[in-house]
């Protein structure tokens, strides 16, 4: 991330990055309150962009507000480089910002991502943008926002830990599957977005800097780099996280998420990583190293 | 087996833009529709997006509405996502609608008024008979007769009439002259009046109208009388900090309703009239009268009535009158939710396993019992 003044206008009348700097800079103090308070919603004047709302409107401005000429941006949606959202929006910064994309999450400084977390490590240095369309973890207990907030305000999180139990009393398990609750720093009730609850233990301790953009909502949070992130559970019902039976049918990997794809139309299906570029990567490896038996055989 | 799924999503989203531009244009043989045959045949809906949209301009509104092939709600969007990248110059003086120059006048309290009532242009009183003449082009028009004089230069307000017996509350300024701006900050509960006017006069025409139907049908207990209906031209003024007094940056059509509503009053304050105020740009009566009604609703709290029925609860209303928000969000679930899903699937699977497992338990007991 270098975050520098870049007041170039380019070709197409508008300035780097699409935002007008003095609002890149009211996103980026309230970035800075994000981080200094890990977890806490911070209410910032969002602005319309050119993309619809819920189709990642905060985590453009945010990316907005970070990105600079040197950068390297990747753009993931469900994990995949070639979703038509992720499409778009790496589009809309190379027209708007002319900055160098990549699918690799090793050569990446800026990750925008909706719904996952990549499978590869992330790195000090490296920055995690969240799309977020509901950044109040506790709003399907309690919709409003004046009651909400002092519910924050107090770490009043009994209710959601309630919801859970609920949840055990009816199935014997937590049913929640994504945007599974998590309690930042040891204080703050935080929704991770609607990622997969396998993707929550990565959020902990990771080392690179975790910024969540709520755009219809107008609210900025975030995880510093090597903060505790823990999901809410029981002693009796600890968290646990998504398993498959197999592996994934083209590179093999078995520690990797899974999407499962119908083939055809007597329900055969396959199951492959939702990681595009964690599953290249291991495929052009095993093609580069046949004598590797780690390899998938049948891919 | 292939894996073919999603890949080649680049090639496909460009071959959409192509596609739309030409479902856009139509029939080929067809003249092309210009901005200023927008502007001035459909003006009302121009004055819609322009309204919803936040930005007085009719060329960029007609433009909008071209681009969106006439859908309203997709003009206001791309109206308001290129009013983001605009600067801000300065804030105007408060517009003065005493100062109007009418085109259109009403009021439903008093028969007659200082100014006298002025119908104008408008559908309230036509038959809603397609006028298929209309559907020949080039149809000579009957001008309407102009009036022997002028109208006076300055109409009072007839609400301001109210004003001097005590009848109606008087309006005061509670943020003293600061004034909060929705553009540019979140909105904050509990909301201010300003917050709140300004949310509604962006908000969906549509859902305004729905609302305010929904107060004076039980659910807010409305008892509304149109105070004062008005339409026409006012003169928007800044003050340069470099000159120190006002200059004239523009001329804008709006239309004002003051809507008046019963108030039983208080031990503290005796019975009076309350308002409920509306405002949009162009001339937009439907909406202007919803915004006023919905406006009035939600002083609930303000004048110590029970906050009972939606129209009355702010963060209701407020949070979800922005059709750009809404479409926005509701729009976005065409978009892939597969890792989500697989994740409900899993957890779907693996209770139905349990289920069948926990019910064949359950039989074999019965059948041993």
């Amino acid at each position: 991330m270098s975050a520098g003044t870049t007041m170039n206008h380019s070709d197409n009348g508008y300035n780097f990055a699409y935002l007008d700097e003095q609002t890149k800079r009211m996103i980026r103090r309230s970035l800075l309150k994000a981080l200094s308070i890990p977890g806490y919603q911070v209410p910032f004047g969002g602005r319309e962009m050119p993309l619809a709302y819920g189709w990642g409107t905060g985590g453009i401005q945010v990316t907005a507000a970070v990105i600079g000429p040197d950068d390297w941006l990747k753009v993931i949606d469900q994990g995949a480089d070639d979703t038509t959202n992720a499409v778009s929006i790496r589009r809309f910064f190379q027209t708007v910002a002319d900055v160098a994309v990549t699918e690799s999450t090793e050569v990446a400084t800026i990750i925008q991502t909706r719904h996952r977390i990549p499978e590869t490590p992330l790195k000090e240095g490296q920055v995690l943008v969240y799309q977020v369309p509901q950044p109040e973890p506790l709003q399907k207990i309690e919709p409003r926002e004046t009651e909400t907030r002092k519910m924050h305000a107090y770490a009043e999180y009994g209710a959601m830990q309630v919801t859970l139990y609920e949840d055990v009393a009816h199935f014997g398990r937590i049913a929640k599957t994504y945007d599974y609750p998590a309690i930042v720093n040891g204080r703050h009730l935080m929704s991770p977005s609607p990622i997969p609850k396998f993707d929550n233990p990565k959020m902990e301790n990771n080392p690179a800097i975790q910024l969540f953009g709520a755009g219809r909502e107008k609210r900025i949070y975030a995880v510093p780099p090597y903060t505790s992130v823990r999901s809410l559970d029981f002693d009796d019902h600890p968290f646990e996280v998504q398993t498959w039976k197999g592996s994934c049918a083209l590179c093999g990997s078995t520690t990797s998420y899974l999407d499962e794809m119908i083939t055809d139309d007597r329900g055969s299906r396959m199951f492959v990583c939702s990681d595009t570029d964690f599953c290249n990567t291991r495929q052009a490896e095993a093609a580069s190293a046949p004598d590797d038996k780690a390899a998938g055989e049948d891919a | 087996m292939a894996y073919v799924a999603v890949k080649g999503g680049e090639q496909a989203i460009l071959n959409t833009h192509k596609l739309i531009s030409e479902s856009r244009r139509g029939n080929p043989d067809l003249a092309e529709l210009t901005l200023a045959q927008i502007s001035e045949q459909f003006a009302l809906a121009v004055d819609r997006v322009m309204t919803e949209g936040s930005v007085y301009d009719r060329e960029l509104a007609a433009l909008a509405l071209k681009q969106a092939q006439g859908d309203a709600v997709e003009a206001i969007f791309l109206l308001r996502a290129y009013r983001t990248t605009l600067p801000r110059i300065a804030l105007s003086e408060p517009i003065d609608t005493a100062k109007m120059t009418i085109r259109r006048r009403i009021s439903a309290t008093f028969k007659d008024i200082p100014g006298g009532q002025v119908l104008g242009p408008t559908y309230d009183y036509t038959h809603r008979l397609l006028d298929f003449a209309l559907a020949a082009e080039g149809l000579e028009r009957p001008n309407a007769e102009l009036a022997r004089e002028p109208l006076d230069g300055a109409t009072p307000r007839v609400i301001d009439l109210l004003d001097s017996e005590g009848l109606i509350e008087a309006e005061s300024d509670d943020r003293a002259g600061e004034c909060f701006d929705l553009t540019r900050e979140p909105m904050r509960f509990p909301a201010g009046r300003d917050q709140r006017l300004q949310n509604l006069a962006r908000g969906d025409e549509g859902f305004m109208l729905g609302l305010a139907y929904s107060t004076v049908r039980g659910y807010g207990g409305a008892h509304p009388f149109v105070g004062e209906l008005r339409v026409g031209e006012i003169e928007v003024e800044i003050v340069p900090e470099e000159l120190g007094f006002p200059i004239v940056v523009a001329e804008v059509t709006v239309t004002e309703c003051q809507m008046i509503n019963q108030f039983r009053g208080t031990a503290a304050t005796p019975p009076q009239f309350t308002r409920g105020y509306g405002l949009a740009f162009g001339h937009n009566e439907r909406k202007a009268m919803a915004m006023s009604l919905v406006d009035r609703a939600m002083r609930a709290r303000e004048l110590g009535e029970d906050v009972r029925y939606p129209a009355q609860d702010e963060e209701f209303v407020l949070s979800h009158t922005d059709n750009v928000e809404a479409s926005g969000m509701v729009s976005h679930f065409k978009l892939p939710h597969y890792v989500d899903f697989q994740a409900e699937l899993a957890l779907v699977r693996q209770l139905r396993a349990e289920h069948a497992v926990t019910r064949a338990e359950a039989q074999m007991k019965e059948v041993a019992e």
